[in-house]
C-alpha cells in the first residue's frame, strides 16, 4: 500500500487526496439528492471494480454478474429475516454463496474450454436460470419480492445496517475506495501479472508454466465474492429484493457499463465511468422532465446513443484519455 | 392422454421453426461477420410491430407482409453494417457488445415511446381455425407460419449453396485472409451478410406476430432465445439453427404445459447449459 503511494505520480497523489477529502466532507454541504446520487455512484464504482477484475485483468467476459449481486443480497437478507443474524456477519455467508456460484460457473466453463462469447452466454444462462428459479421459490417470497422491515425506532442500528442516508454514503465510499485499492494491490501481485498474461495470450501464458485454469478460477471466485458484498449493500439500502429486478440481464449490463466506459483493466476506469454515467442518467431525467417529456423511454434512448458514441469514439474508455491529458499514468495498469 | 402431449409437441415444432428462422439470421451474421448481434431480438420485435402496423392500416396478412419486411430489413441490415458496425469487425467482443446493446436499448425504448408498453395483437380472420389430422389438432396460423419459415430458410440455403455470391460469403467465413487475397470485397460481403441476417429477422418477425402479441419487452427475451438456439444447434451450421429452434420450441411448449408457462424458458437455459458443457460446438456444429 505504501509502495503504491510511493510510485504514484505527485500530481496523482494530490488529486486522490483532494478527491477523498472532498467526498468525506461533502455531506456537510450537499443536500439529500446529491448524497443519494453519490451513493449510487459509489455502488456502481464498487461492483464495476469487481467485474473489472475478472474482465479487465483476467480477460473473462461475464454478462451475468447480476447473479452474484442477487445471491449476495438474498443470502444476507434471509439470514437477517429468518435467523436474526445481522448483515455484518451475513455478508460472509453471502460472499461464500456467491463465490460458490462463481466457482461452479467457472469450473464448468474453463474445464470444458468454453471461452469468449460462449462463456458470456453461460454466465447469462446461469443468471436467467436463477432468476426464474427465485421467481418460483417460496422461501424468498417468489416473484412478489422480499422486503426488509424499516422502522423509525430502528434507525441508528448501524450493526443491522438500519440507518439514514449518511450511513450508506460513507459505507459506499469505503467500499468503492477499498475495492479500488484492492484491485490496485492485486494488479501488482504475482496473480495480477498472471491474469494479464492469460488475458493477452492464454497459450503463451501456459507455455510459461502459468496454470491458466487456476488463475482464471481465482479471478471468477474473487470477482463473484466481491460482487456479493455489493449485493448486500443493495439489499439493505433499498430494503426490497425482486428476482425480476436483481437478476435481470439489464442489471448485468448496467453493472458493466461503468468499467467499459471508464476504461477496462485500469484501477480508475470503473470509478471514472460511474462518475460519468450515473450523473448522466440523472441529468437526462432532469432535462427530459424540464421539457415536459415524461414519456418513459426518452431517457433510455439518449443513454443508448451515448453508449454508441462513447464506444465508437473512445473504445478504450475515458480514463486513459483523461490520464494522458493530465499527464498522469495509471501505474497499476 | 398421449395425444395431448403429441399435440403440445407439434405446436412446439411449428413455433420452433419460426424461432429457428430468427436464429438462422443470427447464425449467419455471427458465422460470417463474427460480430455478436446483441440487438437481434429487438430487430425481430420491430418487424413484429411493422407487421402489426401493416395489418391494422391495410388489413395486410402478415404472411404477405413477410416479403416487403424481409426486403426492408435487408436494406436496414446492409446500411447498419456499412455505416456503424464495420469499424467494429475484429474488435474485442465486449466493444461489439456495448455497441449493439446501445442499438438494442434505442430500439426497445423508441418502440415503448411509439406504441406504449401494452402488447399489440393481430387478430387474423382465420386465427382460431385449425386442422384435424387424426388425434392431432393444429392451429392454422402456426402451420402457415412454419411453412413460410421453411420456405424462407430454403431460399437462404439455396442462395448460399448455388450462387456465386453465396459461395463468396462462405469463403469469408471459412478463411477471411484467403478471401481477401483472392480479391473478394470483404466489406461489401459483410454488409450483404448482415442484410441477409436481418432479412431473416424481418421475415421471422412477421411470422412471430401471428404466434405472439407484439410487445417492446419481448426484444431482450428474443435475443437470448436466438442465442440459445444458435449455440444448441451449432454456430455456423444453418441446419443447426432450425434443429435448435425446433428443440427449443418443443421444450418451451412441453415445459409450459407440464409446469408453469413462466418457467418455460428455465428449461431452455438448462438445455443451453447442458449443451455448452457436454458438446460446446453444438449439436450439428464442427469443432474448430
Amino acid at each position: 500500500m505504501i509502495e503504491l503511494w510511493r510510485i504514484a505520480p505527485p500530481r496523482g497523489r494530490i488529486v486522490i487526496a483532494l478527491a477523498l477529502a472532498v467526498l468525506l466532507a461533502l455531506p456537510l454541504a450537499a443536500d439529500r439528492y446529491v448524497i443519494s446520487v453519490l451513493t449510487l455512484i459509489f455502488y456502481f464504482a464498487y461492483v464495476g471494480q469487481a467485474w473489472n477484475l475478472m474482465m479487465g485483468y483476467a480477460g473473462q467476459l461475464s454478462l451475468g454478474h447480476a447473479l452474484y449481486v442477487g445471491v449476495g443480497g438474498y443470502v444476507a437478507a434471509l439470514m437477517w429475516l429468518k435467523l436474526g443474524i445481522g448483515p455484518w456477519l451475513g455478508v460472509f455467508a453471502a460472499v461464500a454463496a456467491a463465490a460458490a456460484f462463481g466457482a461452479a460457473i467457472g469450473w464448468l466453463g474453463f474445464r470444458f474450454g468454453i471461452a469468449g462469447v460462449y462463456f458470456a452466454l453461460l454466465t447469462i444462462a446461469f443468471a436467467e436460470f436463477t432468476r426464474i428459479g427465485f421467481d418460483h421459490l417460496e422461501l424468498t417470497g417468489g416473484a412478489a419480492g422480499l422486503f426488509l422491515p424499516f422502522e423509525e425506532k430502528r434507525i441508528g442500528e448501524w450493526w443491522n445496517l438500519r440507518g439514514g442516508q449518511l450511513l450508506f454514503y460513507y459505507l459506499g465510499l469505503a467500499l468503492a475506495a477499498g475495492a479500488a485499492l484492492l484491485v490496485a494491490l492485486m494488479a501488482r501481485s504475482r496473480l495480477g501479472y498472471q491474469w494479464r498474461a492469460v488475458r493477452e495470450d492464454e497459450t503463451a501464458a501456459r507455455a510459461l508454466g502459468i496454470d491458466a485454469f487456476a488463475v482464471k478460477m481465482a479471478a471468477v471466485v474473487i470477482s463473484s465474492g466481491m460482487t456479493a458484498v455489493g449485493g448486500v449493500f443493495y439489499a439493505f439500502y433499498y430494503n426490497n429484493l425482486f428476482p425480476s429486478q436483481v437478476f435481470e440481464i439489464s442489471r448485468s449490463i448496467e453493472l458493466i457499463l461503468a468499467p467499459i466506459v471508464g476504461g477496462l483493466g485500469t484501477v480508475f476506469g470503473p470509478v471514472i465511468g460511474a462518475f460519468v454515467l450515473t450523473p448522466l442518467g440523472e441529468g437526462l431525467t432532469a432535462v427530459t422532465g424540464r421539457f415536459g417529456i415524461n414519456a418513459p423511454g426518452v431517457k433510455a434512448v439518449f443513454y443508448g446513443v451515448v453508449l454508441i458514441v462513447i464506444i465508437s469514439a473512445m473504445p478504450s474508455g475515458v480514463w486513459p484519455r483523461l490520464a494522458a491529458l493530465f499527464g498522469l499514468k495509471d501505474h497499476a495498469r | 392422454m398421449w395425444s395431448i402431449y403429441l399435440n403440445v409437441a407439434v405446436q412446439g415444432v411449428l413455433t420452433g421453426l419460426v424461432y429457428g428462422l430468427m436464429a438462422l439470421g443470427l447464425s449467419v451474421i455471427f458465422g460470417v461477420v463474427r460480430v455478436v448481434n446483441f440487438a437481434h431480438g429487438e430487430f425481430a420485435v420491430v418487424a413484429m410491430y411493422a407487421a402489426y402496423a401493416l395489418f391494422t392500416a391495410f388489413r395486410l396478412d402478415p404472411l404477405w407482409a413477410l416479403l416487403p419486411l424481409a426486403a426492408l430489413f435487408f436494406l436496414v441490415g446492409y446500411g447498419l453494417q456499412a455505416a456503424l458496425i464495420n469499424p467494429f469487425v475484429g474488435r474485442p467482443e465486449h466493444e461489439q457488445f456495448i455497441l449493439l446493446v446501445g442499438v438494442g436499448i434505442i430500439i426497445v425504448n423508441v418502440l415503448l415511446i411509439a406504441f406504449g408498453p401494452d402488447s399489440r395483437p393481430v387478430n387474423l380472420s382465420y386465427g382460431f381455425d385449425s386442422y384435424e389430422i387424426g388425434p392431432l389438432i393444429v392451429d392454422k396460423p402456426r402451420v402457415f407460419a412454419a411453412a413460410a419459415a421453411i420456405a424462407v430458410a430454403a431460399a437462404l440455403f439455396w442462395f448460399f449453396r448455388r450462387t456465386r455470391t453465396g459461395a463468396a460469403i462462405r469463403a469469408c467465413a471459412d478463411n477471411l485472409v484467403g478471401a481477401g487475397v483472392v480479391g473478394l470485397n470483404v466489406k461489401r460481403l459483410f454488409a450483404l451478410t448482415f442484410g441477409l441476417g436481418l432479412a431473416c429477422v424481418g421475415a421471422a418477425g412477421a411470422l412471430l406476430v401471428t404466434i405472439a402479441d407484439a410487445a417492446p419487452s419481448l426484444g431482450p427475451a428474443y435475443t437470448l432465445l436466438a442465442f440459445i438456439i444458435v449455440i444448441i444447434g451449432g454456430l455456423g451450421s444453418m441446419a443447426g439453427a432450425l434443429v435448435g429452434g425446433v428443440l427449443i420450441g418443443v421444450s418451451e411448449a412441453l415445459a409450459g404445459f407440464l409446469f408453469a408457462p413462466s418457467m418455460k424458458s428455465m428449461f431452455s437455459f438448462a438445455l443451453l447449459i447442458a449443451v455448452l458443457v457436454l458438446r460446446p460446438q453444438g449439436l450439428l456444429g464442427q469443432r474448430t
